[in-house]
């Protein structure tokens, strides 16, 4: 009972600070720039949505109205004819222009150009930067990211393993709580879509992406302000992941299936006509899945953390007594949804991902199948 | 999707894919697969000692019928065991019975024999002695009589007296 109140208490007080972090930060930047409130919360939201070169918790001006900003500084790794490796406390937070072995470099919008010794930044009629970007390779925020769940993730599952052979085949501590995880994803996810034979080949990997899209959708819950499963770049390169595996281990009935949908269900002279449109629709949804796959993730982040911070912005907004709590618990209400969508949307990818492997692993065409590929998007 | 292009980054897309590709390697070799296979390992367990549980069940129950027949064949044994056992016993009384009228009998008999016997012993004995008492008697009383010539007269004539009445 004691327990449940203080897990309550401390899930309620990070969510409440993370909107007071958000919050502080926003009020110093406005008051400084002078700008219009509605813009520079825009401006701010837009930032925090993109990556950043360097962790920083937050930020505060002091009273003689200099920038402070607390967190750390990241490498900055650039291909610009040969490997160039600095610390990004040289941008000064875009405020400085960084000087590698007589190249100039400037931070501007999130992203790394090369410029003049004056830091002049040409444009075009779009208003997009034409100075040009050097391959950048940096350790940004939402690498460390990647990293620190990755070693959370080895650490968490790694001394779960180790739990079975001491405790003799019983989890203990964290392990009872993940166990379960494991196994509904083996027993609920993999083996009935999959298929009893085969899952086991793919089970690594649809554990390894739902509890790693898990665990970043709930760090981009946490005060941190990081953004990694709603960043375009991620969710690409999980979705190409599905992609590549579902391929590779296609079986000649799925690439029969992707070619000749209709099998021999009638003569070669009258699917003549009909391949014409159904082919390339059979081909087109090769892409179209691990392409739905990554748009889903990347917009469901995407549009919480807009919702969310948005929803904070107003409070100072409104700046009443009835809007500000207004918006304030609406935006705490978002917080708990935002915690079921973090879980829901790691088990819609794992689901599609493992729906997608069971199409391709399939041996036997049933005909008139039910679950045709095409009419399955969620 | 030109702002998408935009936000795309390479490097980021990089560095995940090879983070990623390294923590799918790993979790893979150190902890998915102990993890899977201790479950496996575990549910198998249950398995079979649940089929081992059903087994010795089984087994039980063979062990209780056959254990339930024994006892049945044996109550059947001491039954007709001991319906044997009355049988001799009442055989031996019966026999034990007879044997002993007929020695009873028999020993009755010698007795009654031997009875006889000595009665007849007895008898002979009796009548010699109450011969030769009467012998002597008669001699006394004679020699008495004898000694009187009037007596041996008188006794003579009764003699006589006696010969002529028969």
């Amino acid at each position: 009972m004691r327990k449940t109140f203080f897990t309550r208490f401390f899930l309620v007080a990070t969510l409440l600070l993370a909107q007071f972090t958000f919050a502080n930060e926003q009020e110093h930047e406005a008051e400084e720039h002078g700008k219009d409130l509605k813009t520079e919360i825009k401006e701010y939201i837009s930032h925090h949505l993109k990556d950043s070169h360097d962790f920083s918790l937050f930020s505060y001006t002091k009273e003689n109205g200099e920038h402070k900003y607390v967190g750390f500084p990241l490498p900055v790794i650039l291909w610009d004819n040969g490997l160039k490796v600095f610390s990004s406390s040289k941008f000064h937070h875009g405020e400085t222009i960084a000087e590698v072995d007589g190249n100039h470099y400037k931070l501007y919008h999130s992203k790394i150009y090369k410029t003049d010794s004056e830091g002049t930044i040409n444009y075009d009629e779009e208003h997009h930067p034409t100075n040009v970007k050097p391959l950048d390779f940096s350790i940004t925020k939402n690498v460390v990211m990647i990293i620190v769940t990755g070693l959370l993730m080895l650490w968490l599952f790694t001394s779960l393993a180790k739990s079975y052979a001491k405790n003799n085949g019983i989890p203990t501590g964290a392990g009872r709580f993940f166990e379960p995880i494991v196994l509904y994803i083996r027993d609920d996810i993999a083996r009935p879509n999959i298929g009893e034979k085969r899952y086991k080949k793919y089970m690594p990997f649809l554990l390894t992406i739902f509890f790693f899209i898990w665990f970043l959708n709930i760090f981009g819950l946490t005060p941190l302000g990081i953004n990694v499963t709603g960043n375009i770049a991620i969710t690409f390169a999980l979705a190409l992941m599905t992609f590549l595996i579902t391929n590779f281990t296609g079986t000649k009935d799925y690439w029969m299936h992707q070619f000749n949908p209709l099998g021999n269900t009638m003569p070669w002279y009258a699917k003549i006509p009909l391949y014409i449109i159904l082919v390339p629709i059979e081909i087109l949804g090769l892409f179209i899945k691990p392409f739905s796959l990554l748009i889903r993730l990347y917009a469901n982040m995407q549009a919480g953390h807009i919702v969310l911070m948005s929803l904070i912005g107003l409070m100072f907004i409104f700046k009443s007594w009835l809007g500000s709590p207004l918006s304030f618990f609406l935006a705490f209400a978002i917080s708990l949804i935002e915690i079921l969508v973090a879980l829901l949307q790691a088990y819609i990818f794992t689901m599609l991902s493992a729906l997608y492997f069971g199409f391709a692993s399939e041996d036997h065409h049933e005909e008139g199948h039910e679950n045709d590929p095409e009419l399955v998007h969620l | 999707m030109e702002k998408l292009l935009e936000e795309f980054s390479v490097g980021l897309f990089f560095w995940q894919t090879i983070l990623f590709g390294l923590l799918l390697f790993l979790l893979w070799k150190f902890a998915w697969k102990p993890i899977l296979n201790a479950v496996n390992d575990r549910e198998e367990g249950i398995k079979n000692a649940l089929d081992a549980a059903e087994a010795a069940k089984k087994e039980m129950q063979n062990v209780t019928a056959d254990s339930e027949k024994l006892l049945k064949e044996a109550r059947a044994e001491r039954d007709s065991l001991l319906k044997e056992a009355r049988e001799i016993k009442e055989g031996i009384i019966s026999e034990a019975k007879e044997q002993a009228k007929v020695e009873g009998d028999k020993m009755i008999k010698q007795a009654q024999a031997a009875i006889e016997s000595e009665k007849k012993a007895a008898v002979a004995d009796i009548k010699s002695q109450v011969a030769n008492l009467s012998v002597e008697i008669a001699e006394k009383v004679i020699k008495e009589e004898l000694s009187d010539k009037k007596k041996q007269q008188k006794l003579v004539e009764d003699m006589l007296g006696d010969i002529k009445l028969n």
